[in-house]
């Protein structure tokens, strides 16, 4: 795949959208894409995290630690960004992240996303954005869990 | 050595220096005739006084034109013959300096490997170095001329006073009058000046010795910001030097000034006494004349013998401070390092030291009568507190230091009289931090089997071959050392070895026993092998590859992970460069970095019909460089990592972009054209996906390869080792010959994964050890600096086992390693001395349970002896140190 593609592919994606094409570019450009065989892992939950991926073709699956065995919670496609959270916080990775199928992603280190980042404040406020976004859909998740919880403690 | 450089010279260069005086002594009557010649040339041959011509010479009669010829003839003769006797002097006295610079210098360093150990503690090699090199190097131009000079140069100008009294003398008197003026009073100030010299040759060194501290300690002057006081300190120093030296130019030139005016008094005097008699009619104009010259003539021999009073007393003082720092106190004899016993005793029996006792240089007592008693075939563990006098304890029992009182010896052999022969080649010695010699791991490890040169070695290098020869007789005049360094000087037998390829083997042996092993096949695996000189190991790797890819084919999803160098196909993870050479660079001619320089690659690419093809790549590669680029600051890191245009070039590519037409390429200047060609050649289509090599580019490459090697001029040949698959590549290292491809980009964990398929093939096909012997050959650079700290001192441990000892010591030598290679390391060490002796003063007094008997030391005393459970069970101090 050529840099024109993946320059388009990352523009699809939400947090890249507004960025302007020419840093885009040079994100696409100075990332390294990398091939996935099924089965391999991107990143192990517990891990401290160094990359973020973007899906560019193939599946990935999210899974979980849980107390009755790995659980499969989310399986990321096309165009989904993985790993995000772990680029710009420091915490340990919340989950592990395997390829279903062969997977290609382009994979853009911890480094070069905070330098881009920080290098075109665009990209910054774009970037809170989505958080923000993701934050009131979270938030909005969480009430509604706690209230068919009270519900359920309430039935009883 | 000589005190006095006078005695020096002539213990050393009596016979050179009588010649010398003979050859001056024969020169002086063809002098007298030189000067003689030019009055008979002007009374006689021109004004013919006293004389009637025809002349009659040996019945031949010769008119007064004739007699002019005949004179003006002679005196060209005894010119050439002066300047002959010049000529054959000067030669001949430079190569007797020579010779005693060469005798002196050789001298003094073989006094530097006598120096008592402690003596280094005082004296740097800042010091030392200068005084070897540069000091002496005046002295031996002194010598040289320390007895002709005087002789030649006096002797010609009492020569030349002679016949200025022959011809007038008065004359004669008024012209060196004024000598013994200046004789008495420019010694007087040239006195002062040598001992300002003398200030400043120590100041000097001691400048030196700055910038040497400097060099080794600036980590510490980083660390602490401290550059401003070496700054400050170095200002101060050469502040003093430039009043010392200015000082000495005041004088010099005042000395200067005095020679001159008074030289110039004589034809004062000659014009006014020598015209008053000619005028009176006393004197002839033609003696005038040669008395006039003669004058002239004095003036270089007196300038000489002042100026060579200077560098005597300069000479000697030289001589006199260099040779003072060479005695220190308790250097050793030449015959201790010369010795070698016949027959050659073995150390066996009991290692006896009684009544040790030791200061060091403040006066404080390290061992205060220390005895000790053991079996030279039993593990010994020194134990003790820091400060307790275990180190010093463990380079007297190495022989490094002298002990101030007491005997030491083993079995029959008393070890302080011993000559280093034996106790160089029968004890071995590891300290906490060994030295690597800036030569390979090899020859750092045979170091200590190179005692003597044991057998005649061919050399095949012409040159080489005449200068030894040449050399010889040099050697045998200036008592150098009469041992060909060429030569093989590996004691196979004292390794227990039979040869060079034993000694290899028993080498990685000890390699692995120190566990050096895996760090010296790593760089075996990056060391190129001359497939010549090893052409089994050679034809080895080359079917590693075989076996290698077969793997590969086999899956285990490794397929894509490398992309092989094929003749017929492109490489996407290579560079558009290397794709074109398909092979690797021997030297310069195909800088990878600078191929589109190379006329030779320009040709190939114009005729393969690619020039467009690469110019529009180069546009496409610069404008998109500019795109992406011009907005980053000059010194961000993607320039480093991604560019294939430097932050300074990027304005000047910037400029042509805007003045190209990209529909014209053709027409853009030639300068212009060069910077966009060199582009394309660095592009990796799968790392930087540009997308400008396009496939039919690729095809057009991969022919050009072929055209590339079908023409390339003969005198090209050798600078490039091409790819195939079937033939080992000399130029290439030794993995990337068994991985011939690329690791392709943009697979997860590829070079992990190759990594160790590399491994298994390397395990598979017992390579290992071939591996192994090739990074013998790797050089550690200087003082080891492409080894780590640890990997320096377990090759000092192996050079160490490698020498096969009779008894090892060993000094807290693997403090600096981790806790489990330590023991390990320990466990090997003393199965390697099964029946041999090793005294180990331990870092970790808890390992001595693995020891014969431990010697617990305390206060520069033995305090207790006995085995771990002798001393567990009675020594409170002993429980003390092991826990």
């Amino acid at each position: 795949m050529s840099l024109r593609e993946e320059v388009e592919t990352l523009r699809q994606i939400p947090l890249f959208a507004k960025v302007d094409p020419s840093k885009i570019k040079l994100l696409a450009f100075t990332s390294e894409r990398l091939t996935f065989q099924a089965g391999d892992i991107l990143c192990k939950q517990g891990e401290m995290g160094d990359a973020a991926y973007v899906i560019i073709n193939g599946k990935a699956d999210v899974v979980v630690d849980s107390p009755t065995g790995p659980l499969t919670v989310a399986t990321m496609q096309k165009n989904d960004v993985v790993g995000e959270i772990a680029i710009l916080i420091n915490i340990p990775r919340t989950a592990t992240i395997k390829a279903a199928s062969e997977l290609t992603t382009l994979r853009i280190t911890k480094d070069l996303f905070l330098r881009t980042i920080s290098e075109f404040p665009e990209m910054s406020v774009e970037m809170m954005r989505v958080l923000a976004e993701r934050l009131v859909r979270t938030t909005e998740e969480l009430q509604k869990a706690k209230e068919s919880l009270r519900k359920e403690t309430g039935e009883e | 050595m000589e005190h006095s450089i006078y005695k020096y010279i002539l213990r050393h260069s009596k016979k050179q220096q009588i010649i010398l005086l003979l050859l001056s002594c024969a020169s002086f009557p063809f002098l007298y005739y030189y000067l003689e010649l030019p009055k008979i040339i002007i009374d006689q041959a021109i004004q013919a006084k006293d004389i009637v011509f025809p002349v009659e010479f040996m019945d031949i009669s010769i008119d007064q034109e004739e007699f002019l010829y005949v004179s003006v003839a002679a005196f060209l003769i005894l010119v050439l013959i002066n300047q002959g006797f010049k000529y054959a002097i000067n030669v001949y006295q430079g190569i007797t300096g020579e010779r005693m610079l060469r005798r002196l210098r050789y001298e003094l360093y073989s006094r530097i490997m006598r120096f008592p150990l402690p003596t280094f503690r005082k004296k740097s090699s800042g010091e030392i170095i200068p005084m070897i090199t540069a000091e002496v190097e005046p002295l031996g131009g002194f010598i040289g001329e320390a007895f002709v000079l005087p002789a030649f140069q006096g002797g010609y100008l009492l020569v030349i006073m002679g016949f200025l009294l022959v011809q007038n003398v008065y004359m004669a008197l008024a012209a060196i009058a004024l000598y013994p003026l200046q004789a008495y009073f420019i010694p007087k100030m040239q006195r002062k000046v040598n001992l300002l010299g003398k200030e400043r040759v120590q100041r000097v060194r001691i400048l030196s010795d700055k910038i040497g501290e400097t060099v080794a300690g600036i980590q510490e002057i980083h660390v602490h910001d401290a550059s401003n006081l070496m700054r400050a300190d170095f200002t101060n120093q050469l502040g003093r030097i430039y009043f010392v030296r200015y000082r000495i130019y005041l004088l010099k030139f005042v000395i200067k000034f005095l020679n001159n005016f008074i030289q110039q008094l004589g034809p004062f005097f000659f014009y006014a006494i020598g015209g008053t008699m000619v005028i009176a009619g006393n004197l002839e104009i033609g003696t005038l004349v040669a008395a006039i010259n003669a004058h002239k003539e004095m003036a270089a021999p007196w300038k000489e013998l002042l100026a060579y009073y200077q560098r005597r007393e300069d000479a000697r003082i030289k001589y006199e401070q260099v040779v003072e720092q060479f005695e220190p106190a308790g250097l050793r004899d030449d015959s201790y390092q010369q010795d070698e016993p016949d027959p050659f005793p073995k150390l066996s029996g009991e290692l006896v030291g009684s009544n040790l006792i030791l200061s060091d240089d403040t006066g404080s007592a390290q061992l205060e009568g220390l005895n000790i008693k053991v079996p030279l075939d039993s593990k010994v563990a020194i134990v003790g507190n820091a400060g307790s006098g275990r180190d010093a304890l463990t380079r007297i029992l190495a022989r490094l230091i002298d002990p101030d009182k007491g005997n030491l010896a083993a079995g029959e052999v008393n070890l302080l009289d011993a000559p280093q022969s034996v106790t160089g080649r029968r004890i071995s010695y590891i300290g906490q931090s060994g030295y690597v010699f800036n030569s390979t791991i090899g020859d750092n490890l045979f170091f200590g089997l190179k005692h003597r040169p044991l057998r005649e070695l061919d050399i095949e290098d012409e040159d080489e071959k005449t200068f030894l020869l040449r050399d010889q007789s040099e050697i045998e005049l200036t008592d150098n050392s009469p041992f060909n360094v060429r030569h093989d000087w590996i004691d196979y037998e004292s390794a227990g070895v039979n040869s060079l390829e034993e000694l290899d083997g028993r080498a990685i042996d000890v390699l692995q026993m120190v566990e050096l092993g895996d760090d010296v096949y790593q760089f075996g695996l990056r060391s190129t092998l001359d497939p010549e000189e090893d052409p089994e190991t050679a034809a080895l790797i080359l079917s590693a590859r075989k076996r290698f890819f077969e793997k590969i084919e086999n899956g285990g999803g490794l397929k894509n992970l490398v992309e092989a160098f094929e003749p017929d196909k492109y490489n996407t993870n290579a560079t558009l460069g290397e794709n074109l050479l398909f092979g690797t660079p021997v030297d310069e001619s195909f800088d990878l970095e600078r191929l589109a320089e190379n006329t030779y690659v320009q040709k190939v690419i114009d005729e393969a019909n690619l020039k467009t093809e690469f110019l529009k790549m180069g546009y496409q590669v610069a404008s998109l460089m500019v795109e992406l680029f011009a907005d980053l600051p000059p010194d961000h890191e993607f320039f480093q990592q991604y560019g294939f245009i430097s932050s300074d070039d990027l304005p000047e590519y910037q400029a042509i972009l805007t003045r190209v037409n990209p529909e014209k390429l053709d027409q853009m200047r030639e300068e212009d054209k060069l910077r966009f060609m060199s582009l394309p050649f660095k592009v990796i289509p799968s790392r930087h996906r540009l997308g400008v090599i396009t496939e039919e580019i690729q095809e057009k490459i991969v022919k050009a390869r072929k055209q590339f090697v079908d023409h390339l001029p003969d005198e090209l040949k050798g600078s490039i080792a091409f790819f195939n698959p079937d033939e080992y590549n000399a130029a290439a290292n030794i993995q990337d010959n068994i991985l011939f491809g690329k690791i392709a980009y943009g697979y997860a964990q590829a070079s992990e994964k190759i990594g160790a398929l590399l491994s298994d093939v390397v395990s598979e096909m017992e390579l290992k050890r071939a591996i192994i012997k090739v990074g013998l050959n790797f050089p550690v650079g200087s003082g080891g600096s492409r080894l780590s700290e640890n990997q320096r001192q377990k090759l000092c441990i192996a050079r160490s086992i490698l020498k096969k000892p009779d008894f090892l010591v060993i000094n807290q030598a693997t403090a600096s390693l981790d806790a489990r290679s330590q023991q390990r390391i320990l466990e090997n060490i003393l199965n390697e001395f099964e029946g041999r002796g090793v005294i180990w003063s331990l870092e970790k007094p808890e390992l001595s349970y693995l020891f014969d008997q431990i010697l617990l030391i305390n206060g520069g005393v033995i305090a207790d002896t006995g085995t771990f459970e002798d001393l567990q069970k009675r020594s409170e101090q002993f429980k003390m140190l092991i826990n």
